[in-house]
């Protein structure tokens, strides 16, 4: 390489800005074999990095990328990537945005349930990847004093959400993600707020009644046995604490108990 | 988090990786190698695959790593990089390291985060005094925080930096000089690189410092053009390895003997049969050159 | 917050009555209409290590060229589902949301 040209280093803020930014053009300094820039070759990194990030979320989030379709996802991705660059190098825990993205992004404005559907989806991929626990032993609680049994707090087992919707995300999830099942069927106007649970190794989905999702969302926000089935009866005078202690015992969404609450 | 007092090893298999063949481990392989239990070298992951807390993966490549020595391969540290390297991640590597005792562990010589960004590729360095003494920083500390050693893995590159100073080669050998590292040798890659820089890769495997050498990757790519219409290869790993890479390849193995040699398939995954497959074709290379010593011993 | 405080007694006859049924039916599921089949799938890594084709190349151009989210129609699943309000996920439906240009 000649060295009378006094080339300007090529940095990498600028490489990355340009990889990111095509209206950049090709940085000066990176070169073919001849020398000079070739957009051709500078592309493949362009490629490399926008591609790779639209199929990490559409691994992540497939169910959105079949009610949308191919084209327009990889679309819609680009311009989250644009907007949420990845900071980690780690894929799984890339795209936690994306929900909201969805709710934001003006032209999906018809489509309000996607943003739940994501939020399915993210808590899915999550809970896969969660840290192994034994679940909670139901015996456990027959050893404590039935009075203080409305004070007991419980952990959460750490591969256990709740998806809270309005809209039937896991009908949504079923038919688009695991291909069971038609779109026809989908009843828009039922909402499935769902509890997501892995006590293994298989992430489950259970559709959650309205109370027993209330009840779920008070628990596992620190709230006591008592506290969290007032709560969970405001939203439904009908509800039943037995079922839906069943309910999350027998689903092993719990890790085990926090302290019991003072006299 | 582990107790120090655990044994040194859970594992039924020995750490070490042997000097044969072995492939990439993809999840949807993981059923049929654990049932068929195919005769196999070992088996290498991306360490960014398995840092999540727990769950499917973890359990499979346990159940993997009780039969099969281990390679593990970072893809996203970013020797390279201009920052600092992420702690972090380098605590999730170290962290996989103690917890799986990889016969090998590897890592790429490029970049792919700047500042806060991610880039997700592995992207080309300069190669120049300023790069060369970074790169050597950051190897020293993996090494370091790793307790071990790595193998540095040659890039596969479709541009140069106008400011480089120095050839690959001698960037190489002088890492592996000032680091104490070992090389990981692609020979894809160098098909690669070299086609695209208008190189020849046998001078470029004939300089080659083998004596560093740990390890070998073979993998597919995918022919393009670039823009004035030279040849351009993409490092896709998305095919079978090409004729000229086994070509390459069995010239380093009579040359240099036998290594553990990975066969990388990342995209467009085959079912594992054609995988194992690939594997198979690089140990008759291997068995080839061992028979032809003990002619020339005996 | 909340009017009373449910009646520890009331608590504890749930409790008792929750560990029952789950002892008496371990293999057995509590809440038949909840269950929902097990999807046990092995999902990929996502990092890898490939390079993309360069001739397909997504990121190669400008966004106009690569179809834009702001005005391309989602051509999936959804376009063909109703919303209980009576909106449609369709183009009509799409281009009155878009805002002004």
């Amino acid at each position: 390489m000649a060295q009378v040209f006094s080339l300007p280093r090529l940095s990498a803020a600028d490489f990355g800005d340009a990889l990111i930014n095509p209206d950049l053009g090709t940085p000066e300094g990176a070169v073919g074999p001849d020398g000079f820039p070739d957009v051709q070759r500078f592309n493949v990194y362009r490629n490399n990095v926008i591609v790779s990030l639209c199929e990490a979320l559409g691994e992540t989030y497939p169910s959105v990328k079949a009610l949308l379709g191919e084209e327009y996802f990889a679309a819609l991705a680009r311009a989250f990537i644009a907007e949420h660059r990845p900071s980690n190098p780690v894929l799984i825990w890339y795209g936690e945005e994306f929900a909201s993205f969805l709710a934001a992004f003006p032209p999906l404005k018809a489509y309000p349930y996607l943003e739940d559907v994501a939020r399915l989806e993210w808590a899915w991929l999550q809970s896969y990847h969660a840290k192994d626990c034994e679940v909670f032993d139901p015996a456990a609680l027959a050893s404590i004093p039935p009075a203080d049994l409305g004070g007991v707090r419980f952990r959460r087992h750490p591969a256990t959400a709740i998806v809270a919707s309005e809209w039937p995300i896991w009908d949504l999830v079923r038919v688009n993600r695991f291909k069971d099942g038609e779109q026809s069927q989908i009843d828009l106007s039922v909402a499935q707020p769902v509890l997501i649970v892995r006590p293994e190794f298989d992430v489950d989905v259970r559709i959650l009644e309205p109370s027993h999702a209330a009840f779920g969302v008070a628990i596992f926000s620190g709230a006591s046995l008592g506290e969290a089935a007032e709560t969970a009866l405001e939203v439904d005078s009908g509800f039943t604490l037995a079922d839906c202690l069943s309910n999350f015992l027998s689903n092993g969404a719990l890790a085990g108990l926090q302290i019991k609450e003072p006299a | 988090m582990r107790s120090d007092k655990q044994p040194v090893s859970a594992f039924c298999t020995p750490a070490a990786v042997p000097r044969r063949p072995g492939a990439g481990l993809k999840a949807e392989h993981v059923a049929d190698i654990l049932q068929s239990r195919p005769d196999i070298g070992f088996f290498e992951v991306h360490a960014e695959n398995y840092m999540g807390a727990g769950g499917r993966p973890h359990q499979q490549l346990t159940a993997i790593r009780d039969v099969y020595p281990l390679s593990l391969h970072g893809v996203g540290l970013s020797i390279g990089g201009e920052s600092p390297l992420d702690k972090d991640h380098l605590g999730r590597l170290a962290e996989l390291n103690k917890r799986y005792e990889p016969g090998l562990f590897s890592e790429h010589l490029a970049w792919s985060t700047h500042e806060t960004t991610y880039y997700n590729d592995l992207l080309p360095v300069p190669y120049d005094q300023a790069t060369l003494t970074r790169v050597c920083d950051h190897i020293d500390e993996v090494q370091h925080v790793m307790g071990r050693q790595m193998l540095l893995e040659n890039p596969s590159t479709y541009i140069a930096y106008a400011q480089s100073t120095i050839s690959e080669l001698d960037f190489l050998k002088e890492i592996t000089r000032r680091t104490g590292c070992g090389l990981l040798l692609d020979v894809n890659n160098v098909y690669v690189s070299c086609t695209n820089q208008e190189q020849s890769p046998a001078a470029y495997l004939a300089e080659f410092p083998m004596q560093c050498v740990g390890e070998l990757h073979l993998g597919g790519h995918a022919p393009d053009i670039d823009e004035a219409g030279r040849p351009l290869l993409i490092d896709a790993h998305d095919r079978a390895v090409d004729d000229a890479v086994w070509a390459l390849y069995k010239n380093v193995i009579e040359m240099h003997g036998a290594l553990p040699t990975l066969i990388e398939w990342d995209n467009d995954v085959p079912a594992w049969p054609i995988l194992l497959r690939e594997a198979d074709a690089a140990q008759e290379i291997l068995i080839c050159a061992q028979d032809a010593d003990l002619k020339a011993v005996s | 917050m909340k009017n009373k405080a449910m009646s520890a007694a009331v608590v504890a006859g749930a409790v008792a009555t929750a560990i029952a049924g789950l002892s008496a039916t371990t293999s057995t599921p509590a809440h038949a209409q909840a269950k929902e089949k097990c999807y046990g799938v092995s999902l990929k890594g996502q990092n890898d290590c490939k390079a993309g084709p360069g001739t397909t190349c997504a990121g190669s151009s400008t966004v106009d060229y690569q179809g834009n989210a702001w005005t391309l129609v989602p051509k999936g699943t959804c376009v063909s589902m109703e919303l209980p309000d009576g909106r449609k996920g369709s183009l009509t439906e799409l281009s009155r949301d878009l805002p002004e240009a």
